[in-house]
């Protein structure tokens, strides 16, 4: 191309930077709502900001963050497969119940045993409820989306039936599980919290949220599972042609992603959570761990970053109500980073390339992100 | 026998009162679904039309003008979804997660804004939505109670299902449902032909809200009173779900919506009784439809252009 580059090739060609324009200009819509509002628009990002920079308020960002992360990752498996995981939602209430019944019976168990056991079976719950779509999708041809739906329910269901047998449920007033043991506790001592000055929930679990990052990035671009899953993803007749077996691909990708998903549940009750309520509405973990797999563009790195920045808005938007503002501001924000995330094609527009970009009918969102790949 | 009549009348009136919205919902994501956009942004738009409804009702003290505005509502984040997906061609299923956070964020803002509270002012019997043929049953006798509970119904479960045979007229009967379909199987087809592909989807997308924004205006003006945040928790996916399970044909949607709001209607009826849980009666909706879906109904073939923008060539 001869032409002299403008600002908008340099918008539509950086995926980082083009998202970087999406996170302002949602600050600068939630801005004018503000305004409309009258409230004030300094107060109101003064405090956003002032709850998550300080060493405590930074704690309490890492522990909202984590679940997101992982459930962010669940969702970016399933985008690279071309599969869209909205039933990470139910995948994740699946896992962390099988993760409080395993910490609440298996209390005689000791730490290191039962740690993992939580996690294992979190995980294996996650894993199943994703496998059961998977084979209705590959034997019956049944829409996942749709089962994907069915099953978010089915779960939302279970879990709070289950938070109801007896071995399970608190003896006290409360509509909810018993705690978990402190053996499946992730907590930091509460001597180390209140010496260091952090939140009272924080917890190891950051740690295993950059393990699963890097072996999530290790397996989607180092591995021939890897490169299967996204030849997948990107035409499955031509991954078929070239002799991958599709069908059992989408199952290996969505049992994955679902025992990431369930990893995830497990990590929000061992860290923060410590029992489930009986639900009234779904939580929306799975939901948010869709919006974060965007904001990252389904790279794995880029989850642990967007996480970060979702779990930042989550925690600083719980304090917007110190000055008079809605906490719904942060649901503005995000919604309209994702609305400008989604008509990336709208700087192309400016910037007179035309990118015809083939999609699948449910990976879309990966195609945005395999964009600056094809580049290389 | 006496029982079993007044049972099935309370299961008939509470399977058309929560089919309802899901109705409205389902036909709008038809629209949207068959001209070949994917709308996952029913949720939103429902939520927008359940807040805006009860708002102007209360303001008007007039149901109906509530009800229209709930659906312009909806029309108005359909409009958005359809600037995003058929103009600027985005990706549709990431712009319809924008819409289902934007909608609930900025009705329940207004909410906090207006009513200190995060709930609308609960609707007087008169701003509520208006039953149809009240009074009109000798409710003293077994048959009449009977004919009060099925037909004694809302006027917007009367409108919806004129609103499927208009619908199903329009898509199967008329030139505009013909073209409407084609441009969901085959755009570049269409435009060969001199069909404005871009504002035919426009107007459907536009369609699709409005519809959804009635189906959300009905959740808080029959089934309840006021617009709460939890007013509208996955009635949007079920709809959804619906217009999958229905092949995205109008006539099929009408049976999936009438199966979740017959599931629902029973687990009212059979929450009064005690001894079964009700947390595994709620399931029975979703288990049942994944179990007809296997032995009925099978693949549901989307259309084929579905989610995939359309460029126009130049």
């Amino acid at each position: 191309m001869t032409r002299k580059k403008s600002f908008f090739d340099f918008i539509a060609e950086n995926r980082f930077i083009h998202i970087l324009f999406s996170i302002i200009l949602g600050f600068l819509v939630g801005a004018i709502f503000l305004a409309v509002m009258g409230l004030s628009i300094g107060a109101a990002y003064g405090r956003l900001l002032g709850s998550v920079t300080s060493l405590k308020g930074f704690s309490y960002v890492i522990v909202y963050a984590v679940p997101y992360v992982v459930a962010g990752l669940s969702v970016a498996f399933s985008f690279k497969t071309g599969v869209f995981n909205i039933g990470a939602e139910g995948q994740f209430v699946v896992g962390s119940m099988a993760a409080v019944c395993t910490g609440i019976l298996g209390a005689s168990l000791p730490k290191p045993l039962l740690i993992p056991l939580c996690f294992l079976a979190a995980m294996a719950a996650g894993a199943v409820w994703g496998i059961i779509v998977g084979v209705l999708k590959t034997k019956w041809g049944i829409n996942e989306v749709l089962s994907m739906i069915m099953f978010n329910w089915i779960a939302f269901y279970l879990s709070n039936f289950i938070a109801g047998i007896p071995a399970i449920k608190n003896e006290g007033t409360a509509e909810a599980t018993k705690n978990i043991s402190e053996n499946a506790s992730m907590l930091f001592s509460k001597d180390f919290i209140k010496s260091a000055g952090l939140a009272p929930t924080a917890n190891w679990g950051f740690i295993v949220a950059i393990i699963v990052t890097l072996i999530a990035w290790f397996i989607i671009e180092k591995t021939t599972l890897g490169f299967e899953l996204k030849a997948v993803g990107s035409n499955r007749f031509a991954a078929e042609y070239g002799g991958i077996n599709v069908n059992r691909s989408i199952l290996t990708a969505l049992a994955i992603s679902g025992a990431l998903a369930g990893l995830a549940g497990a990590l929000q009750v061992m860290g923060m959570g410590k029992r489930i309520s009986i639900f009234t509405s779904q939580e929306g973990f799975g939901f948010a761990g869709i919006v974060v797999a965007l904001i990252g563009c389904s790279n794995p790195f880029g989850v642990l970053i967007a996480g970060l920045f979702y779990g930042a808005l989550m925690y600083g938007g719980s304090k917007l109500n110190l000055e008079g503002v809605p906490t719904q501001l942060i649901s503005v924000i995000v919604g309209t980073v994702v609305f400008f995330i989604a008509i990336s094609v709208i700087f192309n527009k400016f910037s007179g390339i035309h990118f015809g970009r083939e999609r699948g009918a449910n990976g879309g969102a990966l195609k945005a992100a395999d964009k600056k790949e094809e580049k290389k | 026998m006496m029982n079993f009549v007044n049972s099935l009348g309370i299961i008939l009136f509470a399977t058309l009162a929560y089919s309802t919205p899901l109705l409205y919902g389902a036909l709008g994501s038809c629209f949207s679904e068959v001209s070949g956009v994917v709308n996952i942004g029913i949720e939103g738009m429902m939520t927008a039309g359940a807040f805006t409804g009860t708002v102007v009702a209360y303001f008007t003290g007039n149901p109906w003008i509530g009800f229209l505005c709930g659906g312009l509502a909806g029309a108005f984040f359909g409009m958005l979804h359809a600037i995003a997906t058929v103009r600027l061609g985005a990706d549709q299923t990431i712009a319809g997660t924008a819409i289902n956070m934007l909608g609930p964020g900025i009705v329940i803002m207004l909410a906090k804004v207006m009513f200190n509270s995060t709930d609308t002012i609960p609707l007087s019997a008169s701003q509520k939505m208006p039953k149809l043929f009240a009074g009109t049953f000798d409710t003293s006798t077994l048959f009449g109670r009977f004919m009060d509970n099925v037909f004694a119904a809302y006027g917007s479960t009367y409108l919806v299902f004129i609103a499927v045979l208009i619908v199903w007229f329009v898509f199967y009967k008329t030139r505009f449902g013909l073209r409407l379909r084609a441009c969901g199987e085959h755009p570049q087809a269409c435009e060969t032909l001199g069909i404005n592909v871009i504002a035919m989807r426009f107007a459907c997308v536009c369609i699709s809200g409005f519809l959804a924004g009635l189906g959300g205006a009905c959740v808080t003006m029959t089934l309840s009173t006021q617009f709460k945040p939890i007013s509208i928790v996955g009635q949007g996916f079920i709809a959804i779900a619906a217009v999958i399970f229905g092949k995205f044909r109008p006539q099929g949607a009408l049976l999936g919506c009438l199966l979740f709001g017959f599931c629902s209607g029973l687990k009212v009826v059979l929450g009064g009784s005690s001894g079964v849980n009700m947390q595994l009666i709620s399931m029975i909706p979703y288990v049942v439809t994944v179990i007809v879906l296997v032995l009925f109904v099978g693949k549901s073939r989307v259309p084929a252009a579905n989610g995939k923008p359309y460029i126009k060539a130049k």
